[in-house]
């Protein structure tokens, strides 16, 4: 980003679709038919990279940090469990958006305590909510099942078509349809003018004021957008695992997203999702090689990436594949 | 910036490349149990005992049974249901293991029942203790106890006792619930009184304000619940306040004086009379070989979450043993029902119609023997049913 | 009204436990700016080497204490001349992993080390129970805490306000660079203001082992609590923390007390009320941006 070109032109270049995307989603696709043995935790990675995308739009975009990010994500994962206990929206896909939306009312409505405030306080104000409402889901335990978690879920077919196997399959391809889906939506909105101009906010909220930004308005609606995306990831969470505990809403959900988003780069979409793939193949290869001291090896490699520098470690990470790379244009030129 | 995203964009492709497990080659002759419990996080120390006991299982017993090779793939869910639930899964799926069982908490056990149902895999659950557990599927067994089982007892037991006022102290989630509810029907039903009822929030550091509204009370004694782990903690907090001193005793199902921690808690435990199903002290050659052999391996006591393990590996060998080694779901569960031997804990039995245990529960005492505390067992109520299910 | 002194010794105790506990956390956050999540960490290493001394080597309880504070202090010095003195200038976000990285690996290690379950610190005799005073019930252990807590932060406040050391900390905090060209070895400062965080913490950790229990989790369970006392403290002052930590003990302390079953909601109800009300903390300053 060098000041010479035209915020414009910078921003227009920014918004077209690159190759490495294309690729990104072409190896997302390709996983449905490699991976066929690991649906269930591919599943995970494309809630929690939409998690973390929704965590993106207000870190990466609108400078908003949140450690209370579950409050979201668990309000969407029981919101989706209680329309399916109770027979009320039974269509999964009609009932992730009620999901999504509840939480967005919830999101709307807690925007104002957060916006103001140092990073500090954000941090802990939206902590507070996320451990308030998990106490809250205790104390209503004969709405939410308690500790023990909601009972009796069963999710119908997807459009009464496809129903959820076993084998995760079903579950994985809807999750990454839904996750392309609002992805596209997300990447639309960056780029569009008010996504450009929660930027200038980021960079210089008192800035962006004087050149005409409503800064509150403009933060409450990317907040309560961002608690939507929460929510869909939730009710995501619930509908493929069949699940809702109160652990949806844990201090340690909503720490690990932010070290999921952190790990993949905070302000491109794709960090999150990035972040996501890395984070639970590091925990899966760590946990099933030492299931008792795994947390030691996460531990040393993200003590490792501050270290050596996130840039740095790419670079040696992909070394290899890069020489591969060079050496296959260097023989073809050759041959021809 | 750009460069920057294209190179993260071919390191997540790479990434999904790594992520690749191999399949694991299916032998014909071995047996595999995928066991899932809590390693790491609040409830490791429940994961730990479990893994102990069956490691020291099959180093006593070997590790073949009926010709067949036994195999235990050890797996951390940090009590986390959705982890277990994708664990258990992928077990079954992948790995193809005959058998998944631990589970250290109730929503753990719980997500994992319907792929024992749909898999027809047998789920021997070695921790958690809700009574519904073993309804929510026709391939659960358990090994461990319910509450009721030994709440109700302790409520039994005061009302003979002349206990006449109790206040009682829970942990605020399920067990707690659980674990309050048998206990006051029985105490009630015999004509007691609860003077004082609080319930206390799972993640609490401090037990002062609590204590204090139960010396405020002033009951005969006090029904305590607080899950495995916290119970130090509690009796640390109760002796401070002076409560051993005032003569509120301190009753409740033994999950508070668990043998683990027991010995650290001080001598502010003596005197707290518990109903539980294992105490270290149980006077049998059986258990004495078995604590002797646990602390000569881990260099600890084993607590009853040890024990449930111990004999969940023992139910497993034994139903093999029956089978003749033949491990497809249906078998092992019918080889399960009914069976009866001899545990570190006394004489168990699987009740044959809900797949729960049948046990003894002791009513205990903490008391010191050789510098040590222990419960010591001065009562038993014989082959005890959870009383959740007798009742319909 | 004897219930009502009672609860408030309680809550009293229970803050200046949470104030040594937090203190260095604020200073470290005040001071440099550095968002250092691995603080529990150092308190879980007072409370375990604390633990080890009495148990096993049967060091007397009162010359454990320091012996802790001492160890702690070392390693945290240790700690930040090797790894966290190259990490000030760095973006908030990567502090965060890099400190939680650490708070990883400190639990396993511990939990590779001394088990997980809990431990206890045998207490000497007169420690234990409580004893009467005009009908208040006053335990001896919360007793021996507030006064251990009230004489540090007396000392703590008047090595402050009243000693060289104290006057450079504050020039090194208000604005480095001119501190720096003042000929104060800011780099120092940090390092020695850094190390005294981390032992205050380990004794904080080896005080609080009897009430707030000690186990390989401690620094992730109580990291919110710490937090909790910073944000609504504010990291500018000492005063800011001690007093918040106070009102945050003894309205936990009295909350679950008057009204149990609310007892969960009220540290964070407090905490998001007060800072909807003051954004920066009660005794915070406005932001510098």
């Amino acid at each position: 980003m060098s000041a010479d070109h035209g915020v414009g032109e910078v921003s227009l270049r920014r918004a077209r679709w690159g190759h490495g995307e294309t690729a990104f989603w072409l190896i997302a696709i390709a996983a449905i038919f490699v991976f066929s043995d690991r649906y269930l935790i591919l599943t995970e990675m494309a809630w929690l990279g939409l998690f973390a995308l929704s965590l993106d739009l207000i870190l990466g975009y609108a400078g908003i940090v949140s450690l209370g990010h579950a409050a979201f994500f668990g309000v969407g994962a029981y919101a989706a469990g209680l329309l399916a206990v109770h027979g009320i929206v039974k269509e999964p896909i009609l009932a992730l958006v009620v999901a999504g939306c509840a939480a967005m009312v919830l999101g709307f409505a807690t925007s104002f305590l957060v916006i103001r405030g140092s990073e500090l306080s954000q941090l802990m104000v939206t902590l507070g909510i996320a451990l308030l409402l998990r106490e809250l889901a205790n104390k209503f335990s004969d709405i939410t099942g308690g500790f023990d978690g909601l009972q009796g879920i069963v999710i119908d077919p997807i459009l009464g078509l496809f129903s959820f196997d076993i084998f995760g399959k079903v579950g994985f391809i809807y999750c990454l349809v839904v996750l392309f889906v609002l992805f596209l939506l997300a990447r639309l909105i960056v780029h569009s003018p008010f996504g450009l101009s929660l930027r200038a906010i980021r960079n210089n909220p008192l800035r962006a004021a004087a050149i005409g930004i409503p800064v509150n308005r403009r933060l409450i609606a990317i907040y309560t957008l961002s608690a939507f995306y929460a929510g869909i990831a939730g009710a995501l969470f619930t509908q493929t695992t069949a699940l809702a505990s109160l652990d949806v809403f844990s201090f340690e959900r909503s720490a690990d997203l932010l070290l999921v988003l952190v790990i993949g780069g905070a302000g491109y979409l794709y960090g999150g999702l990035i972040g996501a793939v890395v984070f639970r193949v590091l925990q899966d290869m760590f946990s099933s090689w030492t299931p008792q001291f795994w947390q030691f090896w996460i531990g040393l490699v993200l003590v490792l990436i501050v270290l050596i520098g996130r840039e740095r470690m790419y670079r040696g990470v992909m070394w290899l594949p890069r020489l591969a790379m060079r050496r296959m244009t260097s023989l073809s030129r050759s041959a021809s | 910036m750009s460069i920057r995203q294209k190179t993260l964009l071919r390191v997540a492709a790479a990434g999904l490349l790594l992520g690749a497990s191999a399949l694991a080659a299916q032998a014909q002759d071995t047996v595999k149990i995928g066991l899932i419990v809590p390693m790491t996080g609040g409830q490791a120390s429940t994961g730990k005992q479990i893994d102990n006991a069956v490691k020291l299982y099959m180093q006593q017993h070997g590790d073949t049974v009926a010709g067949k090779k036994i195999e235990v793939i050890l797996k951390d869910d940090a009590a986390v249901p959705d982890n277990t639930k994708r664990l258990a899964q992928e077990l079954i799926v992948n790995d193809k293991v005959n058998i998944i069982a631990g589970f250290g908490v109730t929503p753990a056990a719980f997500a994992a029942a319907p792929l024992a149902t749909q898999a027809k895999v047998p789920e021997v659950v070695m921790a958690a203790g809700t009574s519904v557990i073993t309804e929510k599927s026709p391939y659960i067994v358990r090994t461990s106890f319910t509450l009721g089982q030994s709440s109700t007892i302790i409520g039994d037991w005061a009302v003979k006792n002349g206990i006449k006022k109790v206040a009682t102290l829970t942990s605020d989630y399920a067990p707690g619930h659980d674990a309050l509810k048998f206990f006051k029907e029985h105490f009630t039903a015999g004509g007691g009184q609860i003077v004082e009822e609080v319930k206390v929030p799972l993640a609490n550091p401090d037990f002062a304000p609590f204590l204090q509204r139960m010396k405020d009370a002033k009951p005969d004694a006090m029904f305590v619940f607080v899950p495995a782990g916290q119970g130090g903690n509690f009796m640390k907090q109760y002796a401070e306040r002076g409560l051993d001193k005032s003569g509120i005793k301190v009753i409740g199902p033994g999950d508070v004086m668990d043998d683990d921690l027991l010995n650290g808690m001080g001598d502010s435990a003596l005197g707290a009379v518990t109903a539980h199903i294992y105490s270290a002290a149980h006077p049998s050659q059986v258990n004495k070989d078995f604590v002797a052999a646990y602390k000569k391996a881990y260099n600890q006591r084993p607590g009853f979450m040890a024990v449930g393990g111990y004999d969940g590996i023992h139910l497993i060998y034994a139903a093999l043993q029956k089978t003749g080694g033949k491990a497809d779901g249906d078998s092992l569960i019918a080889a399960m029902k009914g069976m009866a031997w001899e545990s570190p804990r006394g004489p168990i039995s699987i009740d044959p119609e809900t797949r729960d245990i049948v046990q003894n529960v002791y009513i205990r005492k903490v008391e010191k023997k050789d510098g040590e505390l222990y419960n010591v067992e001065f009562e038993t109520f014989k082959d005890v049913k959870d009383p959740g299910k007798t009742k319909k | 009204m004897t219930a009502l002194l009672t609860i408030l010794f309680d809550g009293v105790a229970y803050g200046m436990l949470l104030f040594v506990l937090s203190c260095g956390l604020a200073v470290t956050l005040g001071l440099m700016n550095f968002v250092n999540l691995a603080h529990g960490a150092f308190a879980m290493a007072g409370g375990y080497i604390c633990a080890v001394l009495v148990n096993q080597s049967g060091v007397p309880f009162f010359v454990a204490l320091p012996m802790a504070f001492i160890a702690s202090a070392l390693i945290g010095l240790v700690m930040e001349q090797t790894l966290y003195k190259h990490l000030y200038h760095r973006n908030p976000l990567d502090q965060v992993l890099f400190t939680i990285g650490l708070v990883f690996m400190a639990v396993t290690v511990v939990d590779y080390i001394m088990g997980s379950s809990q431990i206890f610190i045998h207490l000497p005799a007169m420690l234990e129970g409580q004893f009467n005073i005009f009908g208040i019930g006053v335990g001896r252990y919360r007793l021996m805490i507030i006064v251990i807590c009230g004489l540090l932060t007396l000392g703590i406040q008047l090595t402050l306000a009243n000693t060289r050391f104290g006057s450079r900390l504050r020039a090194a905090v208000d604005d480095p660079r001119a501190a720096s060209g003042l000929g104060i070895n800011v780099p120092q400062v940090f390092a020695l203001t850094f190390a005294f965080g981390s032992g205050l913490a380990g004794l904080g950790g080896a005080l609080g082992a009897e009430i707030l229990g000690l186990d390989p989790y401690f620094p992730l369970k109580f990291m919110i609590y710490f937090l909790i006392v910073v944000t609504v403290g504010g990291s500018q002052t000492i005063t800011g923390p001690f007093l918040a930590s106070l009102l945050l003990g003894v309205a936990d302390v009295a909350g679950k007390y008057y009204v149990p079953k609310l007892g969960a909601f009220v540290i964070y109800t407090v905490m998001i009320v007060i800072l909807i009300w003051r954004p920066n903390g009660l005794f915070g300053r406005v932001a510098q941006r």
